[in-house]
């Protein structure tokens, strides 16, 4: 065996090894995750951790629905907000724009996903909570110290349209383009064609784009840690505080961990946010994966 | 047969980017017949098809210059509305690409789009359509399967009775039977030949036994330049010029 072959050969093994490894890795933290809050498992049923609202941890109460509801109000206002306006920049970028136009957007999406987390959480501290606080909070005829529901909604919203946008504007550009030229051809105008044939088509795929956007937003935990308020109550409205999930165990792990059960607790809370991200995330990228290789 | 011209093509220029594609082509299209664009692969016989139905408005960096009239009326001036002069011609492209949803609901696209919406009314015209394309037999009992569950030599019948579901005047074929095996393509072809009587077709061929067998007009493009245009006959049997010879008897392709 000569020497080329050799690398070639060792270099295919190792990058199997590796592909292997991160397997591995994720089943060895789902495994760590599951063990640690076995404790609490054991000692609580489960329908008690999830659905009651007693949060007393000196008590020996852990009741996770504040926090569970605070994600899902924060995900759910999140999700209302990225969802038309990504689709829309997706379809305008894929169906409208010229090559101009898309070499000027596209680098400024590109930035936008590169941006860290903590970045958007002092974004949203600066200027979304005072604008939560003065302008959208009186409107209601409410008050609000501008860290709510609402907030943290916003500033979500802005972290997950870059992924929502580039993985759409993907998969509509896989729609051929023959497809839309045959639309055409009859006398359609390139809204219907848009709207009847291109999302049709694309519709597996779009709905993926945003699931992914959505698992991406359950799991920020310092955006949503700095602007959500992080109150244990389960919110009444979007100027309400919220206590989301990512938060809980941010704010808390390391401190409160002389509390029995607590850290058990905290495992748990990983755990749950864990298994969402993961299905969404196995969902999306299975069907993803459908439509690059062209099964419908 | 002296038919009135249908598509007059004056001094047309197409551009992508700095690259001329068409050099200045001025031809009469006569109604009713087909007409048959033939030449080398890459010569811009696409191009020209897609500039009368101006599909080529949807390519980025394109520059025409000169005029297409349909009936008299030029399809590129700004007045125009692109959507009326697309109505007017159904599309067959080199493969067939039938929309994203049932046999029924591609043939009825059209005619919703233009207003027709009662189930009843759709219902005759989807089935006259069906027949003219001679695919009725096959699909009407599954009607509202998709349309990717056809046969691609089917999928191209219906993308026929789809586009003849609009009520068009001309007919662009682009290739129309490149993709297809030898029965569905001499299906296309006796389709053709039936409905030429009614419309004007204009179908691009790489094949010549193809052209002569269905067209009375010819068209010959080469490099983007129109070399020349005539009667079936007059091209196949007298070319004027020696490179139409040439490439009728396969010596340039
Ligand atoms: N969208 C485009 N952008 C840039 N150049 C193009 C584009 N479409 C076609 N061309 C070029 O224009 C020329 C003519 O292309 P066209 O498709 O009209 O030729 P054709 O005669 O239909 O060829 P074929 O027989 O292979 O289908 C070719 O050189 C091609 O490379
Ligand atoms: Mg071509």
């Amino acid at each position: 065996m000569n020497g080329r072959r050799l690398v070639d050969n060792i270099g295919g093994k190792l990058m199997l090894v590796l592909t292997v490894l991160s397997g591995v890795l994720l089943l060895l933290m789902a495994w760590g995750l599951v063990a640690k809050s076995s404790a609490i498992l054991s000692l609580k049923p489960l329908d008690t951790l999830l659905f009651s609202g007693n949060w007393n941890p000196l008590r020996g109460e852990f009741g996770f629905f504040p926090f569970i509801a605070g994600t899902i109000w924060v995900v759910g206002v999140a999700t209302v907000i990225a969802v038309p306006v990504s689709l829309l920049t997706a379809i305008y970028l894929s169906e409208y724009a010229g090559r101009k136009i898309k070499g000027i957007v596209n680098p400024f999406i590109d930035l936008l996903a590169g941006i860290p987390s903590v970045v958007y959480g002092v974004w949203g501290v600066l200027m979304i909570v005072p604008f939560v606080k003065n302008y959208i909070a009186p409107l209601y005829g409410t008050f609000s110290s501008g860290y709510c529901v609402l907030t943290a909604g916003i500033v979500l919203a802005v972290m997950i349209f870059p992924v929502i946008i580039n993985v759409s504007v993907e998969v509509l550009n896989m729609v051929p383009r023959e497809v839309r030229e045959a639309s055409l051809s009859l006398g359609a105008t390139k809204w219907q064609t848009v709207k009847k044939v291109v999302l049709r088509r694309a519709m597996p795929g779009v709905i993926a784009a945003n699931v992914l956007g959505i698992a991406r937003a359950f799991g920020e935990t310092m955006a949503v840690l700095m602007v959500a308020g992080n109150v244990a109550m389960i919110p009444k409205s979007l100027m309400d505080p919220a206590y989301p999930l990512p938060a809980l165990i941010a704010n808390n792990y390391g401190e409160m961990l002389s509390i029995p059960l607590y850290d058990s607790a905290l495992f748990f809370a990983a755990l749950l946010l864990f298994a969402v991200v993961f299905f969404f995330n196995l969902v999306s990228r299975a069907v993803l994966v459908r439509i690059e290789k062209g099964i419908r | 047969m002296k038919n009135r011209t249908h598509i007059s093509v004056e001094n047309l220029n197409v551009y992508y980017g700095d690259n001329q594609v068409l050099k200045n082509v001025t031809i009469a299209i006569p109604d009713k017949t087909i007409t048959a664009i033939i030449g080398p692969s890459g010569c811009g016989k696409t191009t020209l098809l897609r500039c009368f139905n101006r599909l080529i408005d949807t390519v980025d960096g394109i520059k025409v210059t000169g005029k297409v009239l349909v009936d008299g009326d030029d399809i590129f001036d700004p007045q125009q509305d692109v959507t009326a002069i697309r109505k007017k011609m159904g599309l067959l492209s080199q493969r067939p690409f039938p929309l994203p949803m049932s046999i029924y609901e591609n043939v009825a696209y059209g005619p919703r789009i233009h207003g027709t919406r009662k189930k009843n009314e759709l219902d005759v015209i989807v089935e006259k359509y069906l027949k003219m394309a001679n695919i009725w037999d096959e699909v009407k009992d599954r009607l509202h399967e998709p349309a990717s569950s056809l046969s691609i030599g089917q999928q191209q019948r219906l993308c026929l009775a789809r586009g003849l579901a609009v009520e068009p005047e001309i007919i662009l074929a682009d290739e129309p039977t490149s993709a297809l095996d030898p029965v569905s393509s001499r299906n296309i072809e006796e389709r053709f030949m039936e409905l030429k009587n009614r419309y004007t077709i204009v179908m691009v061929t790489h094949i010549l036994r193809q052209a002569k067998r269905l067209a009375d007009y010819v068209v010959f493009v080469y490099l983007g330049e129109l070399i020349e245009h005539g009667p079936s006959k007059e091209i196949f049997e007298n070319p004027k010029e020696q490179i139409t010879k040439e490439y009728i008897k396969g010596i340039i392709s």
